[in-house]
């Protein structure tokens, strides 16, 4: 909590000066608005039982009507400037949530429920932005008031400021003790809306298989049994966070009458004039206020401190280590060596072991073997996408982990199983390897991979929309669109994960032909398991549990008769 | 927004004794002011201390009686904010799943899960408050007017002069920021959707180096739902400065009114005062009322986008036969079905007939967007034919209740999804009371079963979206879900396409020994697949062009002999 606190003020201590000026503002417009009831009550003054004085009672009533113009003028421009301090620092956290997602390992992605990672950058941001709204709007504002009220009940009538100075601080008391047991509550209350929003995330994601197998009903029931459960956190959390007001209001009619009772004494021995009393009972009104209101802040600060935890904790999870210091790869001309490599993704379950591979320029390398058996874990490792827990991978004999992973990851024409579509327009998502493509290179592209055909007859062409996650595209359009995207941007080593197959034969041969022209003189891996993909490779890496079981070209690893072997002829096996 | 009300169910008299008790505890505060004016004029000015100390003695029961009431107010009001809320979250969660797959389609799941989230964390924390301090604002300035009234007509008419016009200072300044409130709702859903993207494509992001680019994109995005906030936020804060203002103008009339009144003396300098407290309640209660405000608009614009989401009503409308015809000779018919999505400008299918019995296996073949999922997708109803029929059983599927109806498959998408929790969890979706042994022995056909008992058996957790399996595994254990049900019609839609060879043959060899012989479609790119059915149909462009057994597309269809070729032969040798 004192760790959150800091982190918030080192990110408003952005908006540093025009926090002075609100608070600048908040005690200007406060003084002004003081002020006013002084001159009401002078000019109440002016009223007797004898007759009025109407000429001072003009004076003082013109007095009032500026003043009161001047602090509206004054509290327009606070509420502006709060208002900038606190859609700034929402936008700031937004951002610094934003890019620490950017720079996550992929470990921690993979690993989150991202409807929870998604409520902490929405939900949890926007809750924090009210709480710290209303911290803003009325902390200034309360603490001036507080103070000044104060010095101007002293000037009118030092007995009955003390009553009320004394009596206030009552209400903070009340406050402070119904605050720290609604903290937990609401941590509660959070912890709970996290796995709801996690719930809703998977199952509304998951819409269409849920009414395939008739889940409907029992989601409805999972949903109905966490919804229950906030129904009850979040009534007991608002209920005892909503005692603050009605107690220390009542705490503020005690000091009312407190403050009445010795006004009226005091009156009646003519130490105050009826006037000054109504003044310093319109004080005794704006001097509790305050304290009922910073308590009512203290509550949604709070409310907002836990909302604000949950973002730092994601911003400050620690990033991939920084790699600025080292060395880009220098011109790749497709040298991959993997040497002693080990790798899990989890201790007691051991995947990669002691695994070695030489790859020349422009050579392919085929990696087969049953599902499960770590190949997509490989890409992994050649990407740094994680780290290897021993040995070391190096291209063009430099170790990967020593140079910057933007170079490496840029000499990879990636195209992955599931495909991933942004929204935007089919031409957006082909040039995101190279945005300054000219539409001729697009379309060059397009054709080559076959995918001009069917987007030349999209309502739109290249300037269709495509929805989240890829739309109304079918499954082989969009991997259509994945692979013309690294066609487009012509890296010097390819990694292919099965990308071929959700596209017909016909098309996935032209498809095939055009890789054939994209691979020549580029080093490829392919993970496949069609054995037609891999029979014109170099070298295939047969894999079976984690380990490379056989390694060699097609026909000597058929004449070898392991395996593979098994493999290939099972391709046609009848079921 | 009416329609939402009725989510108050069970919290109706909630919903009534929040402001109910607040109208109490404003009826004693607003008792205050005229026990003060007493306390001048008959305390002060006789000097009588013991009426004084009398006078403050009521205004501490005043305060504890009110306090009484505040708090039964508070507790209802947040009983029935809350309880409507979950109300309408169940609500809305129900019935988006009742839409139809077009509907949901429609919406998007983002926006539904703002909805589902935000929006209505925000329609709780506007009504909580609503309850709390909407009745008891007005009460206050109606009834200080009132208090007026009785005190003196003259100066009470500064009160009915006052009060229309910070009325509409008020509304005006609330109408104004609806739309824009919910322009920057608008703006919210880009921000989150540029965060769900980047969660869901980090790895393709990362490959192509677009970090930079990425935060570029959201700071866009990020700024622009910022200046909407600033420019929302510049109309709402005029509210407190004007109201302000009016208050002390008004203030200012009601001394010089009240003087007149002194001087004829028709009222005395007390009730001067109390007049004057009245005044600087309203001012006091508006504070609250406009800090209030600021958060209905926004309230009101959330409730509204989950009020249109439960405007739509599902374009299916849901049968009732719980039965087929198990008699019936065709366990699948298509009789010249076309389909046309909402929105697009040409068929996805076009005049499909077939027909496949019970124990049948159909192959569905064909290039890339010539419909084959369109195609099965009709079968279970997951979208509705635009003509023709589609028959399960001897019954038009449009007959069944969707429940009976999809009961009847084990559809397997090619999309597919599993969930967090175990894989006992996951096998269970379908199939609430399958037993282990059941789940084994889907698993087991399935080819899952290696590997589920390697991970630990049923009780191996799954993460989200199946995060720690491979895309084979994931799709072997989708495969097994579907088994699990028994269904009386197996639909696999390019379900084995992350499946090696071996373990496809193996897969095909399980499901067709299946002892309660269900109609099998396979729809798959690989002849392999399918070339074994009973029937093929091979899809070009949404039309059919040839079915029959494998021989006799052989002999019949191009389509499918290029196909064959184009894959037998790169599978036997360069």
């Amino acid at each position: 909590m004192k760790n959150t606190l800091k982190r918030l003020a080192s990110v408003l201590g952005k908006s540093g000066a025009l926090m002075i000026c609100s608070a600048a503002l908040a005690a200007a417009s406060v003084l002004l608005s003081l002020y006013v009831p002084i001159l009401f009550g002078g000019a109440i003054d002016q009223i007797t039982d004898g007759g009025v004085f109407f000429a001072p009672m003009a004076e003082f009533l013109v007095k009032a009507a500026v003043i009161a113009a001047a602090t509206a003028v004054l509290q327009w421009v606070m509420g502006i400037i709060n208002n900038r301090i606190t859609f700034d620092t929402v936008r700031t956290v937004r951002a610094m949530a934003f890019e620490k997602i950017e720079r996550l390992p992929l470990k921690y992605i993979d690993q989150s429920a991202s409807g929870d990672l998604l409520s902490r950058v929405i939900a949890d941001v926007d809750q924090f932005a009210d709480g710290l709204l209303m911290g803003f709007s009325q902390f200034f504002t309360g603490i001036v008031t507080i103070f000044a009220t104060l010095g101007f009940m002293l000037s009118i009538s030092p007995r009955v400021a003390l009553v009320a100075a004394l009596l206030t601080p009552l209400s903070l008391f009340v406050a402070r003790f119904v605050a720290k047991n609604t903290h937990s509550l609401f941590e509660k209350q959070s912890k709970i809306r996290g796995e709801q929003t996690a719930l809703i995330d998977e199952m509304i994601g998951g819409a269409k298989v849920v009414s395939a197998y008739g889940y409907s009903g029992r989601s409805k029931d999972r949903f109905g049994a966490v919804n229950r459960e906030l129904e009850t956190t979040s009534r007991r959390a608002i209920f005892f966070s909503s005692l603050v007001n009605p107690t220390t209001r009542f705490v503020n009619s005690i000091v009312y009458t407190a403050v009445c009772l010795i006004g009226a004494m005091t009156a009646i021995a003519g130490g105050l004039t009826v006037g000054g009393l109504s003044a310093i009972l319109t004080y005794a009104t704006q001097f509790t206020k305050p304290f009922n209101e910073i308590s009512g802040v203290v509550t949604e600060l709070q409310n907002a401190v836990v909302c604000a935890q949950r973002i730092f904790e994601l911003i400050d999870e620690p990033p991939e280590p920084s790699d600025s210091g080292l060395p880009a790869l220098p011109e790749i001309k497709g040298n991959v060596s993997v040497e002693n490599v080990s790798f899990c993704y989890s201790e007691d379950r051991p995947l990669i072991r002691n695994f070695n591979l030489k790859v020349s320029p422009g050579q392919r390398i085929a990696i087969v073997g049953p599902t499960g058996c770590g190949k997509t874990t490989l890409i992994n490792l050649l990407m740094r996408f994680y780290n290897v827990q021993s040995g070391r991978i190096t291209v063009e004999g430099q170790d990967i982990s020593q140079v910057t992973r933007s170079s490496l990851r840029q000499g990879y024409g990636m195209v992955l199983q599931d495909t991933w579509l942004r929204t935007g327009t089919v031409r957006d998502n082909i040039v995101i390897g190279k945005p300054d493509a000219t539409d001729e290179e697009v379309i060059e592209a397009a054709k080559a991979t076959h995918a001009h055909s069917f987007i030349k007859r999209l309502p739109q062409g290249y300037d269709t929309p495509v929805g989240e996650d890829g739309g109304s595209l079918s499954a082989g359009q969009k991997q259509l669109l994945c692979i013309t995207r690294v066609m487009l941007s012509a890296p010097p080593m390819l990694i292919l994960d099965e990308a071929t197959s959700n596209i017909d034969t016909k098309t996935e041969l032209r498809v095939q032909r055009a890789f054939e022209k994209l691979m020549k003189g580029k080093t490829s891996f392919i993970v496949a398991h069609r054995l037609s993909t891999v029979m014109s490779a170099d070298m295939i890496l047969v894999m079976r549990d984690g380990n490379i079981v056989e390694q060699g070209t097609h026909d000597s690893l058929m004449e070898k008769g392991g395996f593979y072997a098994e493999l290939y002829n099972s391709q046609f096996a009848h079921g | 927004m009416t329609p939402l009300l009725k989510y108050f169910r069970g919290y109706r008299a909630e919903a009534f004794s929040a402001p109910f008790f607040k109208i109490l505890e404003a009826a004693f505060e607003l008792m205050v002011p005229f026990v003060v004016a007493a306390i001048i004029d008959n305390g002060i000015s006789t000097g009588d201390r013991g009426y004084i100390l009398k006078m403050c003695g009521v205004m501490i029961l005043l305060g504890a009686v009110g306090l009484v009431s505040t708090l039964a107010a508070q507790y209802f009001a947040a009983k029935g904010a809350v309880g409507f809320s979950c109300n309408l979250r169940q609500a809305l969660y129900d019935h988006i799943h009742d839409l139809s797959f077009t509907e949901q389609d429609g919406i998007g799941s983002s926006s539904m899960i703002t909805r589902l989230t935000s929006d209505i964390n925000t329609v709780q924390s506007g009504l909580n408050m609503t309850l709390r301090l909407m009745m008891r604002s007005p009460i206050i300035v109606f009834g200080a007017m009132i208090m007026a009234f009785t005190i003196d007509f003259r100066s009470a008419l500064v009160f009915a002069v006052t009060i229309p016009v910070l009325t509409v200072v008020v509304v005006g300044i609330t109408l104004k920021c609806i739309p824009l409130y919910t322009r920057v709702q608008k703006k919210l859903e880009k921000v989150l959707l540029s965060t769900k993207e980047n969660l869901s494509g980090a790895r393709v992001i990362r490959a192509f180096c677009k970090e930079p680019q990425e935060i570029e994109r959201f700071t866009e995005r990020n700024d622009d739902l910022c200046r909407e906030q600033k420019r929302v936020g510049r109309i709402s804060a005029a509210m407190n400065p004007l109201t302000f203002v009016i208050i002390n103008l008004a203030i200012i009339a009601l001394i010089r009114q009240g003087a007149i009144q002194v001087d004829g003396g028709r009222l005395t300098q007390g009730l001067v005062i109390a007049l004057y407290n009245y005044m600087s309640q309203i001012l006091v209660e508006l504070i609250k009322l406009a800090n209030l405000i600021i958060s209905i608009p926004k309230s009101l614009a959330c409730a509204k986008r989950v009020a249109d989401v439960l405007e739509i009503p599902s374009s299916m409308a849901d049968g009732t036969a719980t039965e087929g015809n198990n008699s019936a000779e065709y366990a699948l018919e298509y009789n010249n079905v076309s389909l046309r999505y909402s929105g697009a400008s040409a068929d996805s299918l076009e005049d499909i007939s077939l027909k496949l019995r019970p124990g049948e296996t159909l192959g569905v073949i064909g290039p890339t967007g010539s419909g084959k999922t369109s195609l099965v997708m009709l079968a279970p109803r997951f979208y509705d034919a635009t003509s023709g029929e589609v028959r399960v059983f001897g019954r038009d599927v449009r007959e069944y209740s969707l429940e009976a109806l999809r009961g009847m498959f084990g559809f397997v998408m090619q999309k597919n999804r599993l969930f967090r929790g175990s894989v006992r969890d996951n096998m269970r979706f379908g199939a609430e009371n399958a037993s282990d042994g059941e789940i084994e022995e889907a698993l087991k056909l399935a080819q899952a079963w290696d590997f589920v008992s390697e991970k630990g058996g049923l009780d191996a957790e799954i993460e989200q979206g199946g995060a720690n399996l491979s895309g084979g595994q994931a799709q072997r254990l989708c495969i097994a879900r579907a088994l699990v049900r028994r269904p009386k019609i197996l639909v696999f839609d390019d379900s084995s396409s992350a499946l090696d060879y071996a373990t496809d043959a193996r897969l095909r060899a399980a499901i067709g020994s299946l002892d309660y012989s269900p109609a099998v479609v396979t729809v798959s790119q690989r002849v392999s697949t399918v070339m074994h059915c009973d029937r093929i149909i091979v899809l070009e462009d949404g039309r059919c062009a040839g079915i029959g057994t494998h021989d006799e597309l052989m002999e019949r269809s191009e389509e499918y002999r290029e196909i064959y070729q184009s894959q037998i032969k790169t599978g036997e040798g360069k």
